[in-house]
């Protein structure tokens, strides 16, 4: 083992420092919205520009909440909206996408080869020139300012299904042979076997639907009326629409970008760490 | 799932025969009954907020309908006055989108397999670090990375890239590369590559991970003398489920980009039609026209290329062979 180790060393010693320029260039627009979310107004204007912040200031933060609470809804509403939508969304997500996943690459049945086709079908539809029939199915069913009309759209993940369906089909089926003999019944080996082992699967899915429900425009913009129903993520794109073309407003839309950028984050860092350990841990092959 | 049921039932031959099958299928139907209850949650939201708003923007596609007003059913109209009429399509929008997909699908596809590959390679411990840093650009979004292109590409001599270039001596004079239109489909093509590492890279790191290892040592034995066969051989075809979502959701986030364009500029129509993708004509006839009809009969032709690149895809990683 250690001398396996020590015979791949040069190629690496290479490959890390390479990489970690590369790495560092490829990560400057995130460096720079760190920095340019706490500079203060004056520094905008330095020339030549200076790329990281010389005099932090929490100023442009605080002019975000401030001008939330001048506004009829309260920045904590928003907060409130998103972390609820996001919270129930991905848990429905995970549970419904993992059940139709484990059927569709594990049994035969009738109409199976259609769903699938019809889900890679979807895959490729731009949810943009479908908003219109969207809208008028959200308010047929009177889903338009609840939060099921935030939550069940996004249930229909095809994205989510055809990559756990690729994923569970590699679990041999000897595993459920084995338990089915062992007498479980589907429940148990779906619950007992399948979501285990889809984990990184499904941490990765996770990762994918958070980024896209807690950056989703949309949704607010077209099912919601009501402002009080109405997510962070619109707030912010509504505060940065306004401020795209002048150079004053940089640094408080950087501080916006910033905040709807932390939270992906720390999700990122959460069930990537995930991924990384069941993947070394599970016996899947 | 009754209505599915139909289609299947007025195929068959004879009075008997057709009372045989029924109960056969209905027999299959109740063993496989579990099936359709792991799948009716799914299915119920997919038929809901895809399928149906799929097929009433398909039917819009032969019909002259501006929001409001009655819809009119045209035939083929839309269809026809797209390839014959619309100049702007076809010397614009066909041309720009063709040229992006080309360089930000492919090579999109290329660079995240590469680096995906790569950071396999390093060392457990700080791999996270990499991928992190790859992955964080399309992690933050596009809303909110568009301030810090603006910035950067921005026009006068206080943008950070005129500033290096002059600074560097390279130009003499600042280049306004967001509103010139021999610049703005470069840009595009690089900030878009710059975001590219997204969903499919993770796939593809998840999959580099379910490679047995055991493999490579099978293959060292049987001849495989360096990485690149490595790759080529046992690699790839050991992850080719992962290959094919990456390859999907690289096509399809590579023809549905468009906004790009708007975030960049600040204007829904570039200057000149620089940077006017197939998709921002979609919604120039949609949002701004509201030609509704017209534009549907756009997105079905896109859906329909899309549909064929797929297919394309599928022939490369198609999961059918071997795994």
């Amino acid at each position: 083992m250690i001398r396996r180790l020590r015979r791949i060393t040069p190629f690496q010693v290479i490959l890390v420092t390479v990489f970690t320029a590369l790495a560092a260039f490829m990560s400057l627009p995130i460096v720079f919205i760190l920095n340019h979310a706490f500079k203060p107004t004056n520094e905008l204007f330095l020339f030549p520009p200076r790329f990281f912040v010389q005099n932090p200031t929490g100023s442009n933060f605080e002019q975000l909440f401030l001008h939330a609470t001048n506004a009829t809804v309260p920045f904590s509403r928003y907060v409130f909206n998103s972390v609820f939508v996001v919270a129930l969304t991905l848990i429905s997500v995970i549970v419904v996408s993992t059940m139709a996943a484990y059927v569709l690459a594990k049994y035969q049945f009738h109409f199976k080869q259609l769903i699938l086709s019809l889900i890679t079908l979807s895959l490729m539809f731009a949810p943009e020139t479908v908003g219109i029939p969207r809208y008028l199915i959200i308010s047929g069913i009177h889903l338009h300012n609840t939060y099921l009309g935030h939550i069940l759209p996004s249930l229909a993940s095809p994205i989510a299904v055809f990559m756990l369906v690729g994923f569970i089909s590699q679990i041999p089926g000897e595993l459920m042979e084995a338990a089915r003999i062992d007498g479980a019944s589907h429940i148990g080996i779906f619950t007992k076997i399948v979501l285990p082992l889809a984990v990184p699967a499904i941490a990765t899915i996770s990762i994918f639907t958070f980024q896209g429900v807690w950056g989703d425009v949309e949704t607010s913009t077209l099912f919601m009326q009501d402002e009080t129903m109405r997510t962070l993520a619109f707030y912010v794109n509504s505060l940065l629409s306004g401020l795209q073309n002048s150079v004053a407003g940089q640094n408080v839309a950087a501080a916006a970008g910033l905040l709807m950028f932390i939270p992906n984050l720390i999700i990122f860092l959460l069930f990537q760490r995930k991924v990384l350990e069941t993947m070394i841990h599970s016996g899947i092959k | 799932m009754n209505t599915e049921l139909t289609p299947g039932l007025t195929r068959a031959g004879t009075p008997s025969s057709i009372r045989l099958r029924w109960n056969r299928f209905w027999a299959e139907i109740r063993r496989d009954s579990f099936c359709y209850l792991f799948l009716a949650p799914f299915l119920i939201c997919f038929a809901v907020f895809i399928v149906i708003p799929v097929v009433m923007a398909a039917t819009l596609g032969f019909t002259s309908y501006d929001g409001f007003g009655s819809l009119r059913f045209i035939g083929f109209d839309n269809y026809i006055a797209l390839f014959t009429q619309d100049i702007i399509f076809l010397t614009k929008a066909l041309p720009n989108t063709f040229l992006f997909a080309l360089i930000v699908g492919p090579g999109g596809y290329l660079l995240a397999f590469l680096f995906a590959w790569l950071i396999h390679q390093l060392p457990i411990k700080i791999r996270d670090y990499y991928t992190l840093a790859f992955y964080a650009p399309s992690m933050a979004g596009a809303v909110a990375l568009s301030v810090v292109w603006i910035a950067a590409f921005s026009g006068d001599r206080v943008g950070y890239l005129n500033n290096f270039l002059l600074q560097m001596g390279w130009i003499d004079n600042p280049i306004v590369w967001l509103q010139k239109p021999e610049y703005l489909l470069k840009v595009m093509i690089i900030v878009s590559l710059w975001i590219s590492f997204s969903v499919g890279f993770l796939a593809m790191l998840a999959g580099l991970q379910t490679v047995n290892r055991e493999l490579y040592e099978a293959g060292r034995i049987d001849g495989i003398s360096n990485r690149l066969q490595e790759v080529f051989f046992i690699t790839i075809p050991s992850m080719k489920p992962q290959m094919l979502f990456s390859a999907v959701m690289t096509i399809v986030t590579t023809l549905k980009a468009g906004s790009i364009s708007t975030q960049l500029t600040g204007l829904p129509i570039t200057p000149q039609y620089a940077g006017h993708l197939v998709i921002n004509h979609i919604d120039d006839y949609a949002f701004i026209r509201f030609e509704l009809g017209y534009a549907s009969a756009i997105s079905v032709i896109l859906l329909l290329v899309s549909y064929f690149a797929m297919r394309f895809a599928y022939r490369l990683f198609g999961s059918k062979e071997e795994l």
